[in-house]
């Protein structure tokens, strides 16, 4: 199944039940913009038992369009990259 | 600098008005439910920020990079992050300094 922010606040709500769901929903709110914020600043997240959220430094390069064959030159860029802790690929893989 | 729970639990004790032991709580807590969320298998999208996507894997043959052992890779499941448009779209902007 595919949840989105307003699954996962009802579920939070539900754990959390001396806030009011739009309490929930504010600090989600704010933990993903704080989150955001830190990342497009530079900053890696380092959360125990969840995982790491780095920066990673693609270089400048000659791509092609797949579909038609055309050249197209990419910036030096940045991309988020995640690395789940122990814990979380150990839980995730339970089926196994 | 490193982001760490701690950084969020001041946040939201700054910006949401909780006192740090409930705050602390409150951020365990979102992490414990993407956690459960994920391990019944579910993906989960955050508009903006990204989603959090599991994919099975499928058994392969690896070695062991220490003693060039050849070893099979089991079958597994593995959670991928993939940023949203947003996120996407201000790391591109970000200039490495």
């Amino acid at each position: 199944m595919i949840l989105n922010k307003s699954e996962l606040i009802s579920n939070l709500s539900k754990k959390h039940k001396t806030y009011n769901k739009s309490d929930v929903e504010f600090s989600v709110r704010k933990i993903l913009d704080y989150m955001s914020k830190s990342l497009y600043s530079g900053e890696r997240i380092e959360i125990r038992g969840f995982g790491t959220f780095s920066l990673h430094e693609h270089n400048s390069r000659t791509a092609r369009n797949p579909k038609t064959g055309e050249s197209v030159a990419l910036q030096k860029r940045f991309t988020v990259h995640f690395k789940p802790s122990k814990e979380l690929k150990k839980r995730v893989n339970n089926k196994n | 600098m490193t982001i760490t729970k701690n950084s969020l639990v001041d946040m939201i004790h700054d910006e949401v008005g909780l006192n740090k032991r409930e705050a602390k709580e409150f951020i365990e807590e979102f992490f414990e439910v993407i956690k459960e969320l994920l391990e019944d298998g579910n993906d989960i999208k955050f508009s903006g920020f990204g989603n959090f996507i599991l994919r099975n894997k499928k058994a392969r043959p690896g070695r062991n990079p220490r003693t060039g052992e050849e070893v099979t890779v089991n079958e597994r499941r593995v959670v991928t992050f993939k940023s949203g448009m947003k996120l996407k779209s201000q790391i591109e902007a970000f200039d490495g300094e």
